[in-house]
């Protein structure tokens, strides 16, 4: 592998010691899903905003009640992100079928294969400062691929269904929202147990939100794969050639 | 059991209730039932030509809320029809018989009327160490309960002891205090849950069925929808306080005088269908929280399990009943905000420390390909 030096690039702001590599690329994540990414992540971050100020209102509004409307506005913001965030998940299922392999990533769970878990401990190790150097992954890892199934997968099927089973009740019996979503009602008789439960999905998405940015960022600058960039243009590039 | 031809107009009209009377009760009724004015008339119909059907009231495990309630129906004419239809024949907190006379009446009932007579039950059956912790009349009263449902047209389980457990049920739930539909199979129950019900849901609920040979149409959770198809929530009176983001903050604050939501003070308000901030209870004089008085939420399954009573955020039972989503979930967060500093400040210096030594001699060890 030849090795090009700075010499090489005609940069005005070259300096000494400067070196580049040949970067391999591969495109992983395609258009309609990297925006499917970013709307999500705006969606969730303005439910869980709205979401806590439903279950802990601010300061009450002083004034007559008709010159006020707070926690309508609230609670509007609330239910337009959700369907948002609903209808993008569901065209995100769509991209699944449609889209290339690693689209479906986020769906699979090998729970029956062994070298997947081999893979999730080897992961963890890196994580527990056991590995001098990462494994190189095009995808997620598999320790990531754990993490996005079990707490995003399930959590957001988890969070649209409690979250329009609860705006059934306001919809009303009658409405589709209930007839699709009142069986959670069969589940927790009482609804008052859909909002506590929705309620810590919301704490839930707060943790993993908190664990997959930084760990988008030290998988960024440690790993052998570039990471945040590559759910802007799609284009996972690995840093070095070598074989893992 | 008298003459089972005699109808409930003839019971009243021996009430001296007026014929101008009766008819305003079916007025009356029609409405309540969400019918609409062209329903009174079969109403009274109904009630004129079809032979009374006998209700036997059964009472579990239970403190008798329910009955308080029903017999202080609002309207005075509901009270005398429907009372005198069931003292007839069985309820043992109300009725003149006593002891093993009224005990036979049951068994009475259950073979002259089979398949015909409604089961109204009040309180549950605790079924833990064969149902001995309730035994009216000396039997277990789950067998009884079984026993008289099983040749009813239908069984109506009043209140929330019936519906779903209700306190004696709550946990840890010592005599494994059971809803009546956990018991009885093969005829169809009605919930009319509160704690107590209204008494003009109740007398309602009654009317509709006698009136129309038939059950109303019910809810998922087996509720009249007439009556629980809507939160307090959605009618209440303080609604565009909750609206416009106007909350009691403190029992004793100026917001509570000037009668704010009370979703702060832990009302329940938005998750309790019940008719109560339509109905109002004592002929509409008042409801919880037009006293000033959060929802307890006492119509619900497991209210008493789903506390604190004063607190929007309500424990994470069963899981961990002392804790809110919050307290759980903002420790969790909280948990993994520090780990994740603590795991970055490791990566940090162990990549200095790899840096260092690899720097020694060669330039930079940034990607092990340089080299």
């Amino acid at each position: 592998m030849p090795i090009h030096t700075g010499r090489d690039i005609h940069a005005l702001d070259v300096a000494q010691g400067d070196a580049s590599v040949d970067r391999t690329s591969i495109y992983v994540y395609e258009a309609p899903l990297r925006a499917w990414h970013w709307i999500n992540a705006l969606a969730l971050t303005i439910l869980a905003v709205t979401g806590y100020f439903i279950g802990q209102p601010l300061p009450s509004v002083p004034g007559e009640a008709s010159d006020a409307s707070l926690m309508v506005a609230i609670r509007e913001i609330h239910f337009i992100t959700a369907y948002v965030l609903a209808i993008g998940w569901l065209v995100r299922i769509y991209w699944a079928f449609v889209g290339n392999p690693h689209s479906r990533q986020l769906f699979k769970l090998p729970f029956w294969r062994k070298s997947y878990w081999n893979g999730v401990v080897w992961e963890a190790s890196w994580y527990a400062f056991l590995r001098k150097e990462p494994k190189k992954y095009v995808g997620h890892n598999p320790l990531a691929q754990f993490v996005m199934f079990t707490v995003f997968t399930v959590g957001m099927f988890f969070m649209i269904i409690t979250g329009f089973a609860l705006y059934s009740e306001g919809a009303g019996i009658d409405s589709w929202q209930y007839a699709l979503f009142g069986w959670v009602f069969d589940i927790f008789p009482n609804s008052q147990a859909v909002h506590t439960w929705h309620r810590l999905g919301m704490w839930i998405f707060v943790t993993y939100v908190i664990v997959h940015v930084y760990a988008a960022v030290r998988e960024d600058i440690l790993s052998r794969q570039s990471m945040i960039s590559t759910m802007i243009s799609g284009e996972r590039m690995f840093k070095d050639n070598r074989d893992d | 059991m008298s003459g089972t031809q005699e109808t409930f107009y003839d019971v009243m009209r021996r009430q001296g209730i007026s014929r101008r009377g009766f008819l305003k009760f079916c007025a009356l009724t029609s409405a309540s039932l969400g019918l609409g004015a062209s329903f009174a008339p079969r109403i009274a119909e109904a009630l004129e030509t079809k032979p009374r059907i006998p209700v036997i009231w059964l009472h579990g495990l239970e403190c008798t809320c329910c009955t308080e309630s029903f017999i202080r129906s609002a309207h005075p004419l509901v009270k005398d029809v429907v009372l005198s239809m069931i003292s007839l024949d069985y309820d043992d907190t109300i009725m003149a018989a006593a002891g093993h006379q009224a005990e036979a009446i049951l068994e009475e009932v259950r073979t002259t009327h089979k398949g015909r007579y409604v089961l109204a039950v009040e309180g549950n059956p605790p079924l833990k160490d064969g149902g001995i912790y309730c035994m009216p009349g000396g039997r277990p009263f789950v067998d009884t309960l079984k026993d008289m449902a099983a040749d009813a047209q239908a069984v109506i389980a009043w209140g929330s002891c019936a519906s779903w457990g209700c306190v004696q049920a709550a946990r840890p739930n010592p005599t494994q205090a059971t809803p009546v539909d956990k018991v009885v199979t093969g005829t169809p129950v009605l919930k009319v849950p509160g704690c107590p019900p209204i008494a003009e849901v109740m007398t309602g609920v009654l009317t509709y069925m006698l009136t129309f040979d038939r059950l109303p149409e019910v809810d998922r959770q087996g509720r009249p929808k007439m009556f629980y198809s809507q939160r307090i929530h959605d009618k209440c009176y303080r609604r565009p306080h909750f609206d416009a983001g106007q909350f009691v903050e403190k029992f004793d604050d100026e917001n509570a005088r000037k009668g704010y939501c009370l979703y702060k003070m832990g009302c329940k308000g938005p998750t309790t269908y019940n008719a109560c901030s339509t109905v109002g209870w004592n002929t509409g004089t008042s409801f919880p929280i037009q006293s000033g008085h959060g929802c307890l939420g006492c119509s619900e399954h497991d209210f008493w399990d789903k506390g604190p009573f004063y607190q929007r955020l309500t424990s994470l039972e069963p899981v961990a009943a002392e804790s809110t989503a919050d307290s759980v979930g903002g420790t969790l967060a909280a948990v993994a905000g520090g780990a994740v500093a603590a795991h970055g400040a490791i990566s940090i210096a162990k990549r200095g420390l790899e840096k260092r030594r690899a720097g020694t001699g060669s330039r930079g060890g940034e990607s092990g390909d340089a080299e």
